[in-house]
Order: C-alpha cells, then sequence, then structure tokens
C-alpha cells in the first residue's frame, strides 16, 4: 500500500505473489508425488507380501559373518547383524584414514621436495592412483595380489611369527596377564600429565616468552611412564604365536584378506588426493610470511611450526575432513569383495533374506547420512574457530 | 709500502667453476646438492629400479603378445592375449556383432563433438553445447536402441563394455550438469520453499555413498512405481547416479555463483532484466567459466564411479573383464585382466585431469 505504482501493476507480474504461487505448486507436486510413490510402494508390497516395519530386527538371522568385532553367535538376530557391519565399517575406517594420512602427508611433502627424482616419484604415485577407479584397486588388491598368495602350508613367513598367506595375514596376539593394568594406568597417567604440562607451557610462555621443551617432554613421559610400569610389574604380557594346525593356523589374530585389499587400495587411492591437498595447502601460505619470519629472528623450525603450518592447516583440514568422509562413504564399495561391512551384511545378505528393502536402504542410508552430518557440523565449528580474525 | 691498490703481479689461476649447465650441472643441482639430498637421490632410484625393473619384465620384455588361445601364453611374462582374444566384447559388450557399427558411429560422433568443445579455437562453441546437451543423447539414443528407419532394436541388457561405460558417463554428465546448475540456483533462491527443498536434495546425496544410491535405484525405486510400469536396469541405475551427481556439480556450481560481485546481477536488475535472463545472460556465463576445472574434476569423479555399476549386475568395462576372468578357458588371468582395465580408466580420467589443469592456466585472469 505505500508504493503507490505497486496498485498498477497487475498481481500476477508482482513478484511476492509470483513466489507464493509457485512455492504453492511445489509444495502441492511435491506433495502429490509423495503420496503417490507411498501408495504404490503399499500396493506393491501388499502383492509381494511383505510386511512393512521394524520388528524384522528382531528376528533370527541365521547366516555367519567371517569377521566380527564382537560376539556373533549362531541365533543372532538382524539388529545384531547391523551392529557387526557397522562396527566393521567402522573399523577399516579407522584404518584407512590413519594410513592414507600418513602416506597422503609424506607424498604431499615429498612432491615440494627439492629433490627432483623424489618430486617427480611423488607427482607419478598422485597422477597413478587418483586416476585409477577405487573400485579397480580393490579388485586388483583382492584378486590379482593376495589371491595369488601360498598356500597356508607354504605361507610367507618372517622371523616366524608373522605369516601371510592366501587365508590372511596371520600376527602373534598380546595375552595381557595380571598386573598389565599397571602399564595402562601409567600411560593415561602420562597423556594427562603431558596435557597439564603443555596447558602449563603455554600459560607461562604467554606470560614470560620463555618456551618449555613440550614436545620433547611429552613424548618422553607418554613412551617413558608405560615403560617403566612395564618393566617394574615384571614385563605381564606373553605372546601367543599362531601355529600351523593341519590345513590353517591356529592363535594368533587373522586379518582377513578381504580387510587387507580394502584397506590398502582405500589408503593407497584416498592418500593420493590428500597428497595433493598438504601441497596445496603448503603452497597457499605466501612465502613473504616465511621471509618475514626469517627476517624477525625466528629458527626454520619454529618458522615452520608457528607460521607455516598453522596457516596451511586452515587450508588443509576442511578439504581433509572431507576427504576422510569420501573414505568412510568409500568402504561401502566393500560388498565388492566380500568383506562384510554394513552395505555388504545389513544391505546386502540381510535384506535379500528379509526383503525390507525400504527400511534396510533407508537405515544404511540414514548411518552414512548422520556421519556425515555430524563431522560436517564439527567442521563447521573447527572453520569459525580458526577463521582470518578480521579487524 | 706501496699505497697504490693496483696489482702488479697476476692472481694464482683458480679451478674452473662447477659446471652449472648441461647435464652434470643438472643432476648436481636437482639430485646432488648435498649429501642429505643425495642419499635421497641414490635411494630413489633404488627403490625405483627394484620396483619397476620386475614390473617391465613382467608387462612388456617377458610378455605374450600374439596368438588367439591359452596355448599362446608361456607363462614367464604377462599374458596380453587374454586382452585381444576377447578385446571386441570388451568394447561392445554382447551388442550384436552386425550392428556393431552403430557403436561406431555413436562413438565417432561423441568424439568429434567433443574435440569441438574442448579445442579452445572451433566457432559456433554454443550451438555445439545445445546440440552435445539436446542432439546428441536423441541421436545416440535412436542409433544404439534401434527400433526405428529399419533399425533393429537392441535391447539395453545387451549394451556392455566400454560401450556402456561411455553410454552412463554420458547420460550421467549430460543428465547432472543441467540439474546441477538448477539445484545451484535453487539453493540461492529467496523462496524458503524452493531454497530449504534444494538444500535438503543436495545435502542428502552428497552424504550418502553411490552404492546405496544404486541400491536404492535397483531395488527401492521399482516398488515406488505403479506395478505396470517396467523401468530396466540401466534406466534405473542411470537416474540414480544422474542425481547423486547433480548434487556434486551443484555445489561446484554454487562456487562460482559466490565468487560473481553482487553488483553484476544489481546491474542485470537496474536493467529491468527477469531473473531467467539476468541468470542466462549475465550470471551463469561468468560463474561457469570460473568452475570449469571443478566441473571436469567432478566429471573425472564421474567416470570414475561409473565402474560401480558392476555390484548391481550391469556389464561394463571394468565387469565385462571381471566376467572374462571367470571364463574356464582363462582361469589365473586376474593381474593381465585388472591391470588393462586400470590402464582403460586411468588413459581417460588422465587426460580429462591434463585438459582440466590446462584450463585452468587459459582461464586463470588472476583475480
Amino acid at each position: 500500500m505505500s508504493n503507490p505504482s505497486a496498485s498498477h501493476v497487475p498481481l500476477w507480474r508482482r513478484p511476492a505473489f509470483r513466489a507464493l504461487i509457485i512455492q504453492a505448486l511445489l509444495l502441492v507436486g511435491l506433495v502429490a508425488l509423495i503420496t503417490m510413490m507411498v501408495n504404490n510402494a503399499l500396493t506393491n508390497l501388499d502383492e509381494r507380501g511383505i510386511t512393512t516395519g521394524f520388528a524384522f530386527l528382531s528376528e533370527r538371522a541365521g547366516f555367519s559373518i567371517p569377521q566380527t568385532l564382537i560376539d556373533f553367535p549362531g541365533n543372532s538376530t538382524y539388529g545384531r547383524t547391523f551392529i557387526v557391519g557397522l562396527l566393521n565399517t567402522l573399523l577399516v575406517s579407522a584404518m584407512g584414514i590413519v594410513a592414507a594420512t600418513i602416506i597422503g602427508f609424506a607424498v604431499g611433502i615429498a612432491r615440494l621436495s627439492p629433490n627432483w627424482l623424489l618430486a617427480r616419484l611423488a607427482a607419478a604415485y598422485v597422477e597413478i592412483f587418483r586416476n585409477i577407479p577405487l573400485l579397480v584397486q580393490i579388485l586388483f588388491w583382492y584378486f590379482a595380489v593376495l589371491q595369488a598368495l601360498p598356500s597356508p602350508r607354504q605361507s610367507l613367513s618372517l622371523m616366524e611369527a608373522v605369516f601371510l598367506n592366501v587365508r590372511g595375514l596371520v600376527v602373534p596376539a598380546p595375552i595381557p596377564e595380571a598386573g598389565f593394568g599397571l602399564t595402562l594406568a601409567a600411560l593415561a597417567v602420562a597423556v594427562v600429565a603431558s596435557i597439564a604440562f603443555a596447558l602449563y607451557a603455554r600459560r607461562l610462555q604467554e606470560r614470560t616468552g620463555r618456551a618449555l621443551p613440550v614436545y620433547w617432554c611429552g613424548t618422553a613421559m607418554i613412551i617413558g611412564l608405560p615403560l617403566l610400569a612395564f618393566v617394574i610389574s615384571g614385563a605381564p604380557l606373553s605372546w601367543e604365536i599362531p601355529e600351523l594346525k593341519g590345513f590353517n593356523f591356529r592363535g594368533g589374530i587373522t586379518v582377513i584378506p578381504e580387510l587387507m585389499a580394502l584397506w590398502l587400495a582405500l589408503s593407497i587411492y584416498t592418500a593420493s588426493f590428500i597428497a595433493e591437498i598438504v601441497r596445496s595447502g603448503i603452497q597457499s601460505v605466501p612465502s613473504g610470511q616465511v621471509e618475514a619470519s626469517r627476517a624477525i629472528g625466528l629458527s626454520p623450525n619454529i618458522t615452520l611450526r608457528k607460521v607455516v603450518i598453522p596457516q596451511a592447516m586452515r587450508v588443509i583440514v576442511p578439504q581433509l575432513t572431507s576427504q576422510y568422509l569420501n573414505l568412510i562413504k568409500n568402504s561401502s564399495l566393500a560388498t565388492a569383495i566380500g568383506y562384510p561391512d554394513l552395505v555388504a551384511v545389513f544391505a546386502g545378505t540381510s535384506l535379500n533374506q528379509t526383503g525390507q528393502a525400504i527400511e534396510i536402504i533407508a537405515i544404511t542410508m540414514a548411518v552414512y547420512l548422520t556421519i556425515s552430518l555430524v563431522v560436517s557440523a564439527f567442521m563447521n565449528i573447527y572453520n569459525a574457530r580458526t577463521l582470518i580474525k578480521e579487524r | 709500502m706501496n699505497d697504490s691498490t693496483a696489482r702488479d703481479t697476476l692472481i694464482a689461476a683458480r679451478p674452473a667453476p662447477d659446471i652449472r649447465h648441461g647435464l652434470v650441472g643438472w643432476l648436481r643441482s636437482r639430485l646432488f646438492n648435498g649429501p642429505v639430498n643425495s642419499i635421497v637421490s641414490l635411494l630413489t632410484l633404488a627403490l625405483l629400479v627394484w620396483a619397476l625393473t620386475p614390473m617391465v619384465q613382467w608387462a612388456l620384455i617377458n610378455a605374450d603378445w600374439l596368438g588367439d588361445s591359452r596355448e599362446a601364453c608361456s607363462g614367464e611374462g604377462a599374458c596380453w592375449v587374454f586382452i585381444s582374444a576377447r578385446f571386441e566384447t570388451i568394447v561392445y559388450g554382447f551388442y550384436p556383432v552386425a550392428e556393431r557399427y552403430r557403436v561406431d558411429i555413436t562413438l565417432a560422433l561423441m568424439a568429434v563433438t567433443i574435440a569441438w568443445l574442448a579445442i579452445p579455437r572451433m566457432p559456433a562453441k554454443k550451438w555445439v553445447v545445445v546440440f552435445a546437451l539436446v542432439g546428441f543423447p536423441i541421436i545416440a539414443w535412436l542409433l544404439l536402441v534401434g527400433g526405428v528407419f529399419d533399425l533393429p532394436h537392441v535391447p539395453t541388457r545387451r549394451w556392455g563394455g566400454l560401450m556402456l561405460t561411455l553410454t552412463v558417463a554420458t547420460v550421467g554428465i549430460v543428465g547432472s550438469l543441467p540439474l546441477g546448475v538448477l539445484l545451484a540456483l535453487g539453493r540461492r533462491s529467496q523462496m524458503p520453499l524452493v531454497r530449504s527443498l534444494c538444500i535438503v536434495f543436495i545435502e542428502f546425496w552428497r552424504g550418502v555413498p553411490l552404492i546405496t544410491v544404486l541400491f536404492m535405484a535397483s531395488v527401492m525405486l521399482p516398488l515406488f512405481v505403479p506395478n505396470e510400469v517396467e523401468f530396466n536396469k540401466l534406466l534405473r541405475a542411470l537416474i540414480g547416479i544422474m542425481f547423486f551427481w547433480s548434487a556434486y556439480m551443484a555445489e561446484v556450481v554454487r562456487g562460482g555463483l559466490q565468487a560473481i560481485p553482487k553488483g553484476q546481477e544489481e546491474a542485470a536488475k537496474a536493467l529491468g532484466l527477469s531473473y531467467w535472463r539476468r541468470m542466462g545472460l549475465i550470471i551463469l556465463p561468468q560463474a561457469l567459466k570460473l568452475v570449469i576445472p571443478g566441473i571436469v574434476n567432478t566429471f573425472i569423479a564421474l567416470f570414475k564411479d561409473t565402474s560401480l555399476v558392476l555390484i548391481i549386475g550391469l556389464f561394463d568395462l571394468l565387469a565385462i573383464i571381471r566376467a572374462g576372468l571367470t571364463d574356464s578357458d582363462w582361469l589365473g588371468f586376474a593381474t593381465e585382466g585388472y591391470v588393462f582395465a586400470a590402464l582403460m580408466f586411468w588413459v581417460f580420467c588422465f587426460s580429462m585431469s591434463r585438459y582440466s589443469q590446462h584450463m585452468e592456466r587459459r582461464l586463470h585472469r588472476g583475480h
């Protein structure tokens, strides 16, 4: 009403009115689509004789899983297959994230090396592995490398304790004896003490400018204290050495080849992306920063630690997180080689047995979605904290 | 004491300066400047020799290249006869032999279109883009499926190999780019309902793995449509792939949209242009140009992920090779098979990534 010209404009040409109409149409269309889909789904499910709902989760699953982190007895439910699958997904993701980060940082830094050969080798690594589909790499490691290993009787062995064969990698299992808790307690104390020391050192430096050797003291404490406790309590840890009995190994921990293939492929593939992120992160720090820091007399070591890395991390960490998320999502390719992850066990076997497609796919997607959203939320907090403070 | 600063005797001859040019100088400055660097160089060299020698011996020197059956394989190195014996299947899948010229025509047309778009000098880019997004898919569909103009009908379940991989990749790219642009515009819309729907759509697809999307397309999608409607497996996978990648494309395009100064849109508004003209004539041409490298990177990721269709039982390049490995006449050639598959995918992805880097340098205007 305040705008006199508005009354001359026909109703359908006013932006606000149009926006309302468009959105109303969209809403009607959306509701119609969803209603249609739900109706179709109900009819189709009815015809196929599938009951909807989540009751199947407490039914007996009746199949076995080659690798379980928790007990999985024969009368377990479908709900438990979900937990087992989820834990296996998390296991391979965690292993992959650690390995990919180490390889990725090493390769990324090597790409910036003044040594021509090393830099080229790192570049070749990146160009080769990021341009080959992950699925091809997983199949390659599994079928071409690990399936070509000898049988358990002809295992490759390292010092007669670690064995590698077509059934997997067998390593000695540590067996804690009475008194081992002391070592663990010492480790916990050392970690807490190191954090407290680091906080104190930072406050001291802010107040007086005096720097304490935080890294050295922390490392010494975290390694030394548990070691001391271990020796004092009389080394209460024994190893169970795997032994060849018949056609297979008894004892020790067996890493199944599916896990190894998936882990290798995920780490190598993701590392090639992390390497690029690390390189671009370090290169994004203007050279003037290094020159200025050297000019005010900081040592190269301090320059790296207090000037280059914090600024590079601001670029690296968000992209690194999205690579970690990709790795977690990519671990679902496990199903191609039969590693019992969430998708293979739950959205694969359980779905085929129960036919509860909608519920199972929805639960599986919800799990990945939750992980993504939680990590993104943490990422936003980190970004807000490390944002350049503009004055 | 002579107070002149000039000398009257010759300085003793110094050794010649170390060579900074030529091969020796290059080696010295890049590989052997200092003890640490020298050790690193030697270790790297040793690693290379140690790893590459057996590989080259296996793949090239001791390999068997000629023949048409398993007898041709000596077993000392790679047996590429495994690949050459089934090369036709790897390219065409189960497409009828008499009709394969149709695939050839389609591939040639695609190569010309891509080359036209990729070479900056070629004229009439706009029309070629329209052709690539509208004309080419229709022509390719008619040619490959047939059933018109006396071309016999070839059902999609007979498609396979490289041809299927390229089909999935092309449909994915052609479908996800426009959808992604629309989603990106929607995410920046003033209308709250449109904006929130786009955000939910984008974040949902970006949060789940492609495999679950393909599972969803193959087992859940048929439940949502009336029983009479028959979706074939390929079409279901294509829909899933298109939605999935359009979300990633939307985020790339959004990055470009955010980089365009607000004044551009305000100026266009002041000129009285409508929303679609503002976007189509002013904002999108600038935004899309900025994110060409990002778009190509998404294409590369999409191309690599086409291999996932093997999990829902389609016979793409990788699946055809994998199926060949279970052939009882050819057991035990997994390494050759997967190395060849890796090489094929690598050639496509590497050339795309090189092109993207080239465009990045070309488009770099320093802002």
